[in-house]
């Protein structure tokens, strides 16, 4: 109720003249300070050609909005541009008939080929990467950062692969978000996940301020949009290629917010049925716009009266919480009751069982069959 | 007690088996055949599908536009041949440099065991020219090939037309990540095996080749063409390779997807799909598609230019164009695509083909059986063996019932002696040593005393040999010391009727069609001979069911199958040839039919031939 008659004045004051010292305070009242990035594509090989273009279209838009290299981590398993197999070397193409080379002129490149592990990912999220690691390889947020991360490749319930040879899980995924709310590493965290049932992979979040999107639910696979026939593989997935139509229209003031990008690609379009999960987002979604992660806006207002800045700023938040109870987040978190499936009697217990009644039988013999059947 | 141990039970037991086993053995081998013939019923078939994720679906653009060209590049190609006599090596070269490839040749030279009278050729001299594509930005790791061959007269040359079309096609993509290596090979399989040595730096059937000057790193796949008119109705898929060893199953997948998308009659086996499996004609047909892959692939030798690829684990097929009377032709354009679209598919791979299977049959190009469903076939008629082997050693270990006289007693209880069984063992090995060495050394004893050519001659020493091989037991019992006992036979019996299953069971998991096919004649020869048995009528099927008599039959089958029935006479001379052509593969690529028929299946003929003749 607060937030909403902050953000009605917010808006009566955006269409008032501005009385600079009174409202400097809620001038410098938004949530976060500064965006980074964080995009993975977790797989190598020529036919993963489009988790390349995944990646590339989404890095595409994040810089366009404004967010500098120096902001984003980019980390690609392998490198399709300059692939033997490319007909048009040094270019990846997001639509077919080439209309967007999302590899361009300056894509930087942080962790590329075979540094892409689940170490890496990890070590990248949490900040405890070795001291000679630089500064372009490292996620430097502070507790006023919103994050975007986004991870596309090939994954299943409850676990995306990484190389081919490893697998990070929703669980790792859940414990690595929880070391950086502990460590203040982020303001809002929005998590987007392009794999074969991606709804898995937030299912786990226990962590504040998440806010998570998947392209398919537990049990579907996310499909590709399109194949090329000269270059021959398929260039993007259906949800990221509509997620990239929906952000071409976005730019730095654009007011969209997070209830338009939930509805981005619906089933007719994606076949599979994307989700998200907003549970752990502090804020109504439909205030937080598409710019608090996709871009990196500064709030500019141009003025020609000169601000004395005596008074201390107000902070939103109003009560100070203990390190470790900042958010009561048993009271937040409202997890999804988990099915609890039958499973059949472990392989050890029946394996026992079968060598028990294997011995009583060899010892006294077939007859006994008869007594019992 | 348990059921084992319990000796009620266990003579029970061994009486069921003792009173059952020929009805068991005749139920066993009535649904070994039956399951076999059941393999090419529509329902117990799997479609085929690409197992390699890399390859991926037909998904390409084929572009190739230049096939008038080809063409035109095939009749200059015939021309130059008719001019040089031979391969055209000067012309080749020149050609294949100007559409920018590396150019290299290899000579090599051989002398065939005896003149091989089908390819009329004795001593082959001749030289294969290769051109390499090299992959504009990978390293030189890896390599595909795509071979034509130089065939006598007017054939195969609108193959080199299209190979050459292709190559030049080729040059100008940049998306090439293995070399592709363009290869004319002489005298087809001599050359292509001279060029296989060559290449992998093996020497294993003593053929003289100059070395290869330039490589291309290690080949995943190779096809071969073979294309004889300027337009076809269709195109065949020729997979048996040497030893019956088949290339796997993708590339076979691979060729089908890519007839279905560009719309040409693809077959197998000569023989096109049909879609009623429910009617009886319908089913024949895929029967006999079926039987022809069994008959090919039990043959043990190459069918097409690309059998010999197979030992060295790379995949290989022949596609063969076919020129019949039919309404809608392709053109050399539609095959350049085909070609183009299939290796660009292969250029995707990353690994060698292994996702599917090595060891299926095919009653159609889009069905398959894979060896877990037409092993058991197989295993039902050894299982024939193993029961009747049971039997022999159930009665061994019974003593016989007494009598009043207590010496006749002893005497038969006596075991009989090891001379017993290992004399017949050696002697039929040593007629099998005779069998596999004689023809090849004596042709020219032969050919001095009879009025007869050298292959003539080759041939007609094994048929003597494996003849004479028929009078061994009365012969054999006269060195004998002492009379055989009545046990001996049985003895022998067993010890060959478990080599036979043992020698049939190897043969099957290396080459089914071979196992299956020896199992259906010698398992029934094996289960019901003994001295007892009529001696004439069964003298008599025994020869029928012998392996010589069965390569006869097979032949008059093959022929029926392809729809060009032979008479006697005409039958009776491909025999012969199949038989010198047996002897010619094993000598010039190392097949294994003729070695392993002579040397182990026809002695164990032969111990069999023993038992019946037993006193």
């Amino acid at each position: 109720i607060i937030f909403y008659i902050f953000s009605t004045l917010y808006f009566q004051l955006s269409f008032s003249p501005l009385v600079p010292q009174e409202n400097a305070g809620q001038f410098f009242s938004s949530g976060h300070t500064n965006n980074w990035a964080v995009l993975v594509c977790t797989s190598r090989f020529w036919f993963n050609y489009r988790h390349v273009a995944n990646t590339l279209s989404v890095y595409r838009s994040v810089k366009r909005l404004g967010i500098p290299d120096s902001h984003i981590v980019l980390m690609l398993a392998d490198d399709m541009a300059c692939n033997h197999r490319n007909p048009k070397p040094a270019t990846v193409f997001s639509h077919k008939n080439m209309e967007l080379n999302v590899y361009g002129d300056d894509v930087e490149v942080d962790y590329r080929g075979y540094e892409v592990t689940v170490e890496n990912f990890l070590r990248v999220l949490t900040g405890r990467l070795p001291p000679s690691t630089p500064r372009s390889k490292r996620l430097l947020s502070d507790d006023r950062s919103n994050i975007l991360i986004y991870l596309t490749g090939h994954g299943g319930n409850g676990f995306l692969k990484f190389q081919d040879s490893e697998e990070i899980s929703n669980v790792e995924l859940a414990d690595a978000f929880e070391q950086m709310w502990q460590k203040r590493r982020y303001n809002e965290l929005l998590f987007i996940i392009d794999t074969c049932q991606g709804a898995s992979m937030y299912e786990r979040f226990y962590s504040p301020n998440l806010m998570a999107l998947a392209s398919s639910q537990v049990g579907e696979d996310s499909l590709s949009h399109q194949p090329d026939l000269a270059i021959g593989v398929h260039l993007m997935d259906r949800y990221t290629f509509y997620l990239l139509e929906f952000l071409e229209d976005i730019h730095p003031s654009s007011k969209a917010n997070m209830n338009d990008l939930f509805k981005v690609c619906p089933k007719s379009q994606c076949v599979s049925t994307p989700g998200h999960r907003t549970d752990l987002f502090l804020r109504d979604p439909g205030s937080a716009l598409i710019t608090d992660f996709f871009g990196s806006v500064r709030k500019v207002e141009i003025t020609m009266e000169t601000i004395n800045l005596t008074e201390p700023i107000q902070q939103r938040q109003k009560e100070t919480y203990s390190y470790v109870d900042q958010l009561p987040v048993s009271e937040i978190i409202h997890q999804k009751p988990k099915q609890k499936d039958w499973h059949p009697p472990d392989g050890f217990i029946l394996g026992l069982w079968t060598l028990i009644l294997l011995v009583f039988f060899k010892t006294y013999g077939m007859k006994h069959l008869k007594h019992i059947f | 007690m348990g059921l084992l141990s319990d000796p009620n039970r266990r003579r029970a037991l061994i009486s069921l088996l003792t009173r059952l086993n020929a009805p068991i053995c005749v139920v066993c081998y009535m649904a070994g055949v039956a399951w076999f013939m059941g393999l090419a019923f529509e329902p117990f078939t799997l479609r085929t599908y690409m197992s390699e994720n890399a390859m991926g679906s037909t998904m390409v653009e084929e572009r190739f536009p230049a096939g008038e060209r080809a063409l035109g590049t095939g009749r200059e190609f015939s021309a130059h041949k008719k001019k040089a006599g031979g391969m055209p090596v000067d012309w080749l070269v020149k050609t294949m440099q100007s559409r920018g490839l590396e150019v290299f040749t290899q000579r090599f030279s051989r002398r065939l065991p005896f003149p091989d009278e089908d390819k009329e050729r004795y001593m082959v001299k001749g030289t294969n020219v290769y051109g390499i594509l090299r992959a504009p930005r990978a390293p030189r790791t890896e390599a595909l090939v795509l071979s034509a061959p130089c065939s006598p007269g007017d054939d195969n040359n609108q193959a080199v037309g299209v190979l050459l079309g292709l190559a030049q096609y080729f040059r100008n993509q940049v998306f090439w990540a293995k070399d592709i290596i363009f290869l004319v090979n002489e005298h087809d399989l001599i050359g292509m095996q001279a060029w296989l040595e060559g290449y992998h730096h093996t020497n294993t059937t003593g053929m003289d080749w100059s070395p290869l000057q330039g490589r291309g790193g290690s080949i995943q796949a190779a096809l071969s063409l073979e294309l004889s008119s300027d337009v076809v109705t269709s195109l065949d898929l020729v997979l048996e390779g040497l030893n019956g060893q088949l290339p796997n199953l993708d590339l076979a997948n691979l060729f089908y997807a890519f007839c279905q998308k560009i719309g040409v009659l693809c077959t197998t086996q000569g023989k096109l799909q049909r879609n009623d499996w429910d009617s009886v004609s319908g089913y024949s047909h895929a029967v006999q598609t079926m039987m022809l892959m069994v008959m090919k692939q039990a043959s043990g030798r190459p069918w097409g230019d690309h059998g010999l690829f197979l030992r060295y684990h790379i995949e290989a097929a022949t596609i063969k164009g076919i020129n019949s009377f039919r309404q809608y032709k392709t053109d050399a354009t539609t095959i350049g695509r085909l070609l183009e679209g299939m290796y660009r598919k292969l250029n995707n791979l990353l690994e060698r083909l292994h996702q599917s299977y090595f060891f299926y049959l095919m009653p159609s190009l889009s069905h398959f059986v894979s060896i877990g469903y037409y092993m058991p076939a197989f295993g039902l008629l050894a299982l024939i063996l193993l029961l009747r082997a049971l039997d022999l050693w159930i009665q061994l270990a019974t003593p016989p019932p007494r009598t009043e006289d207590g010496v006749a007693d002893a005497e038969q209880m006596s075991s009989p002696g090891v001379l017993s069984v290992l004399t017949p063992l050696v002697i039929s090995h040593l007629t099998g040593v005779a069998l596999y060495t004689l023809p090849i050394h004596f042709q020219e004893i032969a050919v001095e005393h009879f009025p007869v050519s050298e292959t003539e001659a080759v041939v007609l020493t094994a048929i003597a040999v494996y003849t004479a091989g028929l009078a061994l037991p009365h012969n054999t019992h006269r060195l004998l010391t002492g009379r055989g006992t009545e046990n001996g036979w049985k003895v022998l019996k067993l010890v060959a009727v478990l080599y036979l299953a043992v020698l049939l069971g190897c043969t099957a998991l290396i080459n089914f069609s071979l196992g299956f096919i020896l199992a259906l004649t010698l398992v029934p020869v094996a289960a019901f001979v003994t001295p007892d048995v009529p001696k004439a009528l069964s003298a008599f099927i025994m020869v029928i069911l012998s392996p010589a008599c069965t390569l006869l039959f097979s032949v008059f089958l093959f022929q029926e199958l392809q729809e060009m029935p032979v008479s006697f006479l005409d039958g009776w001379m491909l025999y012969l040839s199949v038989i010198s052509q047996g002897i010619l593969d094993h000598a010039l690529y190392g097949s294994l039919v003729y070695p392993l028929v002579a040397l182990l299946v026809y002695p164990c003929w032969l111990l069999f031939w023993n038992i019946l003749f037993w006193k």
